[in-house]
């Protein structure tokens, strides 16, 4: 189950690139367990990194007044290709909770409500703005505003993250349907029914 | 009643039920999983306590973190990689979901054995934590990629609450030239209509170009669909679906086999359904094409000049890819070459490969590596002699898995090295840190690996492809 979210204060760390996929995020490489934790180390790997793991200071993730940022602001399609959500928990586990760009990847968008982190969409010029705030940035997921701008969010993914809700348990609460559903499936078409 | 499209018969053949707020409960017939993405899920629902509830329809099998070298085992070259099959294996078998091992002549890539076996088929909703799902979609089933959280979701309660995604009719008409391939129609699109072309989007592919691909060509355009930012791709069933499948080892059988049939010949989209979005293109305007940036939409004909930078997107692209904008295509050296992976690596990929390698020879000094889709491809293959041709030529044959299309076995083709691939991605480092990849279609690959550089099968006299 994940963290509730409600508000979020902090610096935003521009990444300012289209086309963000998780391999650049977590690279494979840096995949290297069978939990969802201990990926942090590898978030960005390929850019936060030079030589072996020197770290390059030319990557604005390593400078020292973005340290313990919360926010991530990026451009279109940020999240898009393989559908790892290793990809969004090693930005949980490095600190963030919001992760701003144009548009997303349709699997990372779902796995960031999964896990309690806040994808918010926002044209270009409204994360210009944000960029140029050099303190912290106030995001408010109940009136829906970041630094005093209105965003939108469908409503079953604003209520999952405000509640920290784990999906499985509201979806038991759906068992009848489900098994009444399948009865009548399987008596239509009972060769999609595996022994 | 109205005209539907494919899309919005399978959707509504599978709603329990709407949601509050929007989403919708949609019923998942079929679940895959493998030890990269699918170990972490049934660990973390053994944890948490949450039952499968129907484990006879999941399904897992090793191909992401896996050997592909001859002779493997569990070990990996990979740091930590053997963690993800054994404890993978430990959880499918204490789940009792099917598991294809290593060593099961069944093994291969997920979308390549998922078909092989008859798990997908026409009407039914199949999901699996890789985003290359979509790919079977090629059978006129709803088949999408999801995260490990969401595979949790839907081996517990077996549906998913998902928002419905728009329909998108993608027309092909006219037929392809000789030596054009559904990779190249892919790419052509991608690169017309950019990487985020099909947000939000059910694409179902259409037009006699289309009806006119035999499956496994229709399994590499639905692929990439997820290339394209769509949701997933899609294919009508017709007869050559239906002689694909039957007797494959899960397809129905008998008086079920008829009755099956009998429901998918409704399936095709009825005549005035309504796209929310419709994208004709004319396939015999389509040729050989290769990626020449870090995106999927950043292509160029086999033929032509590296692009001059539209945005600061394309520096980076070029900037990585160590390229100038004017150079020409064909004169860039390949260091590598590689068919595999789950879009280019069926039997009819490798049969289109060795047609160009038969009695040829790759360049000295450039690594070239065939990893067959599957282990029965692999054995299909061999049984026809192509393992001989491809081994004459110089390119290592290998075990199945989804091996150097990204690292995860612990392979790569190491910083600066260019790399002609028949796969689908050509992110940064997604071969390896540092590497080039340009992906393209088998028979490009081929044709590069003997050229030494990028060129068509059409440059050395092959005209079949």
């Amino acid at each position: 189950m994940a963290e509730s979210l409600t508000t979020v204060i902090s610096k935003a760390v521009p990444i300012l690139r289209d086309n963000i996929d998780t391999d650049a995020i977590i690279p494979s490489r840096e995949i290297k367990g069978v939990t969802k934790t201990g990926l942090s180390e590898g978030l960005f790997a390929g850019w936060r990194y030079v030589g072996g793991r020197e770290i390059n200071s030319d990557f604005l993730l390593n400078w020292p007044q973005f340290k313990g940022a919360q926010i991530l602001l990026s451009g279109a399609n940020f999240g898009c290709g393989s559908s790892r959500e290793q990809a969004v928990w090693a930005l949980t586990e490095y600190g963030f909770r919001v992760i701003v760009a144009e548009s997303f990847g349709e699997i990372f968008y779902n796995n960031c409500i999964a896990n309690g982190v806040l994808p918010i969409r926002l044209p270009g010029r409204s994360i210009a703005l944000l960029v140029k705030i050099d303190k912290d940035i106030e995001v408010n997921l109940e009136t829906q505003k970041i630094g005093g701008i209105s965003f939108d969010i469908s409503k079953p993914h604003k209520h999952m993250l405000l509640g920290g809700l784990d999906a499985i348990d509201l979806t038991h609460r759906s068992m009848d349907n489900i098994e009444t559903f399948e009865r009548a499936y399987f008596a239509k078409q009972p060769w999609a029914r595996l022994k | 009643m109205s005209a539907l499209t494919l899309f919005e018969k399978l959707w509504q053949a599978h709603k329990v039920c709407s949601l509050d707020g929007g989403e919708d409960l949609l019923y998942i017939d079929r679940i895959f999983l493998h030890e990269r993405t699918g170990g972490v899920a049934l660990v973390s629902m053994a944890e948490s306590g949450h039952k499968i509830r129907r484990p006879e329809h999941v399904f897992a099998t090793m191909d992401h973190i896996v050997d592909t070298l001859p002779g493997r085992s569990d070990e990996t070259k990979m740091p930590g990689g053997k963690d993800f099959i054994t404890i993978t294996r430990r959880a499918a078998k204490a789940a009792g979901v099917t598991l294809f091992d290593l060593g099961d002549e069944r093994q291969g890539i997920v979308h390549v054995i998922s078909p092989e076996q008859g798990i997908v088929l026409p009407g039914l909703t199949i999901i699996c934590p890789d985003s290359h799902t979509c790919t079977q979609g090629a059978f006129g089933a709803l088949a999408f990629g999801i995260g490990s959280t969401q595979a949790e979701h839907a081996m517990a309660t077996s549906t998913l609450r998902i928002s419905k995604p728009k329909p998108m009719l993608v027309h092909f008409d006219g037929a392809l030239k000789a030596g054009v391939t559904a990779k190249d129609m892919i790419l052509h699109l991608i690169s017309t209509y950019g990487a985020a072309g099909g947000r939000g989007y059910a694409i179902e592919f259409a037009g006699l170009a289309v009806r006119a691909l035999d499956m496994e060509a229709r399994m590499t355009l639905c692929n990439m669909a997820v290339e394209f930012g769509a949701f997933t791709g899609m294919v009508a069933p017709d007869e050559k679906t239906y002689a694909w499948l039957k007797d494959r080892p899960y397809a129905p059988k008998g008086a079920d086999w008829d009755m099956a049939i009998a429901g998918w010949q409704k399936l095709a989209t009825d005549m005035g359904a309504q796209f929310d979005r419709m994208i004709n293109l004319d396939a015999g305007l389509v040729a050989p094409t290769v990626s020449w940036g870090t995106s999927p939409a950043q292509c160029v004909l086999v033929g032509g000049t590296i692009p001059v930078s539209k945005c600061k997107e394309d520096d980076k692209s070029l900037a990585y890819m160590g390229l100038e904008p004017g150079q020409k295509v064909n004169s860039l050296t390949v260091d590598a070459a590689f068919i595999g992976s789950c879009t280019n690596a069926r039997l009819s990929d490798l049969r289109a490969a060795a047609e160009v390698l038969k009695g040829r020879q790759v360049r000295g000094g450039t690594r070239a590596i065939c990893v067959p889709g599957s282990s029965a491809i692999k054995r299909a293959a061999e049984a026809e002699g192509l393992d001989i041709i491809f081994k004459q030529a110089g390119f290592e044959w290998r075990e199945s898995g989804c091996s150097m299309c990204f690292y995860a076995g612990g392979e790569g083709f190491g910083a600066g090295k260019r790399v002609i691939s028949s796969t689908n991605r050509n992110f940064e480092g997604r071969q390896g840190a540092g590497a080039r990849t340009h992906i393209a279609s088998p028979a490009t690959v081929a044709a590069s690996a003997v050229a030494g550089h990028i060129c068509g099968a059409s440059d050395l006299g092959v005209h079949n492809g």
